[in-house]
Order: structure tokens, then C-alpha cells, then sequence
């Protein structure tokens, strides 16, 4: 199987999108780089809309992840409550 | 007074059918094939423009409402960068020169993307890739503004900033970057999406923007920084776009299959060839280094394409076939491409050097193969030679490529020691390809590439000399007229680090800022 990715910047919107995405997929490996943070998880990764609101006690927008998106890799699939990345 | 019943918010699969789907119409007086006179000609077939799919599912509103929350953030850095002095917490004033040419080689590059999108949003029938083309397009434009508005902030400070606009179209190593997107706009709607949508922003971007930035973080450079990442944040969503066209071609018709497969390998080719100059700022142009370029060469080309190419292998896509010469090539391009503009420094408009031993023991143990053994002892000569006061500068034009216009600094794939070149004839003319990947692209199209405006052929037929020039006057210096055309001024923005105005100025102020005297 592939590994697909995703990366962030490193700041106080992302460390609990982070914390979520860690706590959603097990399997996904954290990579710290300078001003970065980028999540590396095999086959396919899920960020739940749901996970983050419990995290930042506000409603949230998956939409937003894209203010500090970097970069991906995989296919993404998109709507109200995930955000999918995987090689199929 | 009226009354307003609560509406039921729409989901996002409503709210985008709503806000791109229904947002077409058929046309009435004129044919679809007049309207849309670029959407055949290519040989690409589509039979439903509404299997589109866009994955992000972005409509216009919250287009708007987070590229202006994107803004927002990016000009709070930016004002407090400048206020601060931030260009004084570099490393070392080295560093700047990585600056100049990412500001004169890929800034307007951005603005020639917002171009390209544009009419590829203009000429595709289908509303779905229209969409996504006008948002990237106003994507690109965002980009070179903003890398103009980061870096005119070095432009009060040092030199080399001052006319990125009208070197692009003169300089000769920026023709290398300017004639990569000229090619691909010339080309067909389809054609730009596989080589700017696809192989540039899926398989390339990452190699530019993540590590470059990360770089500009370690080197002490937050405005970079942040519209790198800024600019960066709206990659994700280029790249999900080449990639869905990709697909889209694929299943829309299996005759597309042999097309998309033959600009993949184009624009694999052109793209990594371009980023040869990434390399060299990565290797050399750092004072802190993340990673090599051949290590960012392996997490984002061979692993991350290795995984994107095992995908497509579905449809009958196969790797780029240039993937072998690219696996020889990650050990020395970066070191060949440095000792070039070495070389040519006086003609360059930032400054070069050579590195440090301690730079040159990171190199070589990034580079076990290569880099003692064929580079090492030539780098430490030229280094000797500058400090007896010989720094060696080559005062003839080099060959170049008729396709990627790099000059033939290369080396044969098999033999690391020789120049590599090709030649092809064509309506009795001799061409020369650096490479048997420009070549293939040479022979393929060669009415399109014997139009190349090739910088060296052009100072020699004299086309590169201010107006008024008389080149037949006693102790005529056609390199000065040409760094004159090119808005190049000798002795300050070219020539050697050591010794600059930007060198001596870093340093004064420097002290300034930490001092009190
Ligand atoms: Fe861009
Ligand atoms: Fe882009
Ligand atoms: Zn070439």
C-alpha cells in the first residue's frame, strides 16, 4: 500500500487539527519539520469535522483546514463531516 | 414586516451543484464549437463534461471569505517584518541571493500561471473545470503579488531586486523558467493542464514550495515563509485539480490514454529540468541547510510519484520515462548547475561562491557518490584560486538547449566526466538538446522549437545590446552592453559574494542592530 500525506502550518489553529487527526487514524506517523508539520499515514488518512469541534469547543468548518493546508497527497474526497485522503 | 423562515443551511454537495453546475447555460445563437474553438484540436475526446468531479467542492463565496483570512494573516507578518528590520535576522546575507532568484525566476511565473488558467477556464465546455481553472487562476495572480509585495522589502536593501520584470525576457538562465511556461501556454487547454496542472503542481510543486520554505524558516526568513506557505495553502487544491483532469481524460475516452501518456513524459522532463536551479538553491544557496535535493528528491519525487504513479497504473498509465536518468541525475545536477553560475557569475544578476569546508563536508556526506569524487577537488581549486585573487570568471557563451535552454552543463548518464548533447537535423539545419529527453521533445514537435528565443544565439546576432549600440567601435565590450540590456549593474548586483555591497551593508547594519556604537 502507499502512503498518502498532509501538512500544515505549525501555529495555534493547527495544533488541536493535529491532535484530532492523530487521535482519528492510529496508523498515521508525525513528521515535525521547521515551521511544519506534516502527517504521513498508509493507505488512507480521515480528518472528522467532529473530533475537532470537541477539541476547540466551536463549530467548525472543514473548509477552514484550507487556511493552513501546505500540502497533500492521494485523492481527496470532501463534504460536511470528513475529509478523506487515500490511494484506492 | 416580513417574515424569514429559518432556511435549512445547505450541505456542501448542494451548495456546489447550486453555485457551479447551475451556474452554465447552453448557448443559442452560436455553435458549442465556435464558442469553445480550443476544446478539439488536441485529439483529447470528451463525452460528458458533468462526470467533472472537484473534490474540494470550493464555490466562489467561501472562496472568497478564506483567501481573504489567507491575506489577512499573510500582511500581518509582512508589516511586522519590515517594521522590525527582519531581513537583518538571516543567517547570513548569502542567503538573499536564493531571494533574487526565486523573485526573478518564478514570481512572474505565478503571474504567467494566472494567465494560463485563465484561458484554460475560457476555453473548457464544462462548468466544473471552469470553476476550479477561475479560482486558480485568481489563485496565481494573489502569488505574484504577494512574493512582489514580500520581497520589495529586500529591494530597499539590496541588490539584484530592482527589475525582475524586464530580466525575465532578457536574462539567459531566466529564459530556462520564462520558456517552460511559454511552451505551456502555447500549447492546447488539455496540454496546460497536464503540464502545469498535473506534472508541475501535483509531482513538482512540493519540491519547490515545501522544501524551499521550510528552508526560508531554518534561514531565519519569515516573510518567505509566509507567502510561501500562503501561496502553498492553495497548492493543495491546484494539485487535487491536475490531478481529477488527469482522471477525467483517462475516463472519459481510452483513446485520450496515448496523449496524456506522451505530456506526462514531456512535462516530467521539462519541469525537472527546471527544477535544477531548486536544487542548486537547496545544495548551495542556504547557509542552514533542511535537506539535500536529493533527499527532497526521494520523499517527494520517488516516493510520493512512486505512490501517485502505482494509481494511475489503473487506467494504463506508466511512469515518466525519463525516471532512470532521473536517478543518476539527483547526485550531480545540483553540483553542476552551481559550478555553471560560478562560472558565469559576472553575468548573473546575484552573487555566488564557493562553499565553506565545513559546507563542503555536509555535501559530501549528502552526496557519498558523488560529490568527493568528481566535485569536491574542483570547487576547493576555484576556491584557492579566488583567494590568490584569480577568482576565475569564463567570459565565452555557452551552448544551449534548444528545448529546456539550460546550457550544456550536464554530464552523459553513463559517464559523469563528459558533457552530454544531442543533435537533431531538421529542414537542413543542425539543433542541440542537452539531454535524450529534450531531444525525444525536439523531434516530436520541432516546427514548435526551432521558434526558441535562445539567449546566447540572440547576443550573438547582436539583438542583445541597448538601442543605439555601435558593436563595431574600438575596444568594444559586448559583455557590458549585454549586462547593460539586461538592466544588470556590473560590479554591484553580479560578481562574487565576497566583496559585495550587499556582503559589507549586511554586516554594518548588522552590527548596528546589536551594538551601540
Ligand atoms: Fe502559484
Ligand atoms: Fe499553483
Ligand atoms: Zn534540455
Amino acid at each position: 500500500m502507499s502512503t498518502v500525506f498532509i501538512a500544515f502550518q505549525t501555529n495555534d489553529d493547527t495544533r488541536p487539527i493535529i491532535e484530532a487527526i492523530l487521535a482519528d487514524n492510529p496508523h498515521a506517523v508525525l513528521d515535525e519539520q521547521p515551521a511544519m508539520v506534516k502527517i504521513n499515514a498508509e493507505g488512507q488518512l480521515v480528518i472528522k469535522r467532529a473530533t475537532i469541534e470537541e477539541l476547540i469547543g466551536r463549530d467548525f468548518d472543514l473548509q477552514e483546514l484550507q487556511i493552513n493546508l501546505i500540502t497533500l497527497s492521494g485523492h481527496l474526497d470532501e463534504d460536511d463531516d470528513q475529509f478523506t485522503l487515500a490511494w484506492k | 414586516m416580513d417574515m424569514h423562515a429559518a432556511k435549512k443551511k445547505m450541505s456542501l454537495k448542494e451548495k456546489y451543484a447550486h453555485m457551479t453546475r447551475g451556474l452554465d447555460w447552453e448557448t443559442s445563437y452560436q455553435s458549442p464549437e465556435k464558442v469553445f474553438p480550443q476544446a478539439s484540436f488536441e485529439g483529447i475526446k470528451i463525452h460528458d463534461w458533468d462526470k467533472w468531479e472537484d473534490p474540494f467542492r470550493l464555490t466562489m463565496d467561501s472562496y472568497w471569505k478564506y483567501q481573504a483570512e489567507k491575506e489577512r494573516k499573510l500582511y500581518a507578518v509582512l508589516d511586522a517584518f519590515a517594521q522590525n528590520n527582519g531581513h537583518l535576522g538571516v543567517t547570513d546575507a548569502r542567503y538573499i541571493n536564493a531571494l533574487k532568484l526565486f523573485l526573478t525566476g518564478i514570481s512572474p511565473l505565478e503571474y504567467v500561471a494566472h494567465r494560463g488558467f485563465a484561458a484554460a477556464g475560457r476555453n473548457f465546455p464544462g462548468v466544473g473545470p471552469r470553476v476550479a481553472c477561475l479560482m486558480q487562476s485568481l489563485d496565481e495572480i494573489r502569488h505574484a503579488q504577494t512574493q512582489i509585495h514580500a520581497l520589495s522589502n529586500y529591494n530597499k536593501h539590496y541588490d539584484g531586486f530592482h527589475d525582475f520584470k524586464h530580466m525575465l525576457e532578457r536574462v539567459w538562465y531566466l529564459s530556462v523558467p520564462k520558456s517552460f511556461f511559454d511552451d505551456a501556454f502555447s500549447s492546447g487547454p488539455f496540454e496546460w493542464m497536464i503540464a502545469i496542472g498535473f506534472s508541475f503542481e501535483y509531482v513538482l510543486t512540493n519540491l519547490l514550495f515545501v522544501p524551499f520554505m521550510s528552508g526560508a524558516a531554518y534561514n531565519g526568513d519569515m516573510a518567505t515563509v509566509t507567502f510561501g506557505f500562503s501561496a502553498q495553502s492553495d497548492e493543495a487544491r491546484h494539485m487535487t485539480l491536475g490531478l481529477e483532469c488527469i482522471k477525467f481524460m483517462l475516463e472519459q475516452d481510452p483513446a485520450n490514454l496515448p496523449i496524456v501518456q506522451k505530456w506526462i513524459d514531456k512535462w516530467a522532463w521539462r519541469g525537472i529540468r527546471v527544477l535544477t536551479l531548486v536544487g542548486m538553491m537547496m545544495d548551495y544557496m542556504l547557509p542552514k541547510r533542511v535537506m539535500s535535493w536529493k533527499e527532497a528528491w526521494e520523499i517527494y519525487f520517488e516516493q510520493n510519484g512512486g505512490a501517485l504513479f502505482g494509481d494511475l497504473a489503473r487506467y494504463g498509465i506508466t511512469v515518466p520515462k525519463c525516471i532512470t536518468q532521473c536517478t543518476i541525475d539527483k547526485e550531480h545536477i545540483s553540483h553542476q548547475a552551481w559550478a555553471t553560475f560560478y562560472q558565469y557569475g559576472g553575468a548573473a544578476a546575484f552573487h555566488t561562491w564557493m562553499p565553506s569546508d565545513e559546507e563542503m563536508d555536509w555535501l559530501s556526506a549528502k552526496y557519498p557518490n558523488t560529490f568527493d569524487k568528481y566535485y569536491r577537488d574542483r570547487f576547493t581549486y576555484w576556491r584557492e584560486q579566488a583567494e590568490k585573487g584569480n577568482r576565475f570568471y569564463t567570459n565565452t557563451l555557452p551552448m544551449l538547449c534548444q528545448v529546456c535552454q539550460i546550457p550544456m552543463l550536464f554530464t552523459e548518464p553513463d559517464d559523469p566526466s563528459q558533457i552530454c548533447y544531442r543533435e537533431s537535423d531538421y529542414e537542413g539545419e543542425k539543433y542541440h538538446t542537452c539531454s535524450d529527453g529534450c531531444k525525444a521533445i525536439f523531434d516530436d514537435e520541432p516546427q514548435k522549437y526551432i521558434q526558441s528565443w535562445l539567449p546566447v544565439h540572440q547576443v550573438y546576432q547582436g539583438n542583445c545590446f541597448p538601442e543605439g549600440t555601435d558593436p563595431t567601435v574600438a575596444g568594444f565590450n559586448p559583455l557590458a552592453k549585454v549586462l547593460e540590456w539586461y538592466h544588470l549593474e556590473h560590479g554591484k548586483d553580479n560578481l562574487d559574494f565576497e566583496g559585495s555591497r550587499d556582503q559589507k551593508n549586511f554586516d554594518l547594519w548588522r552590527g548596528m542592530a546589536t551594538k551601540n556604537t
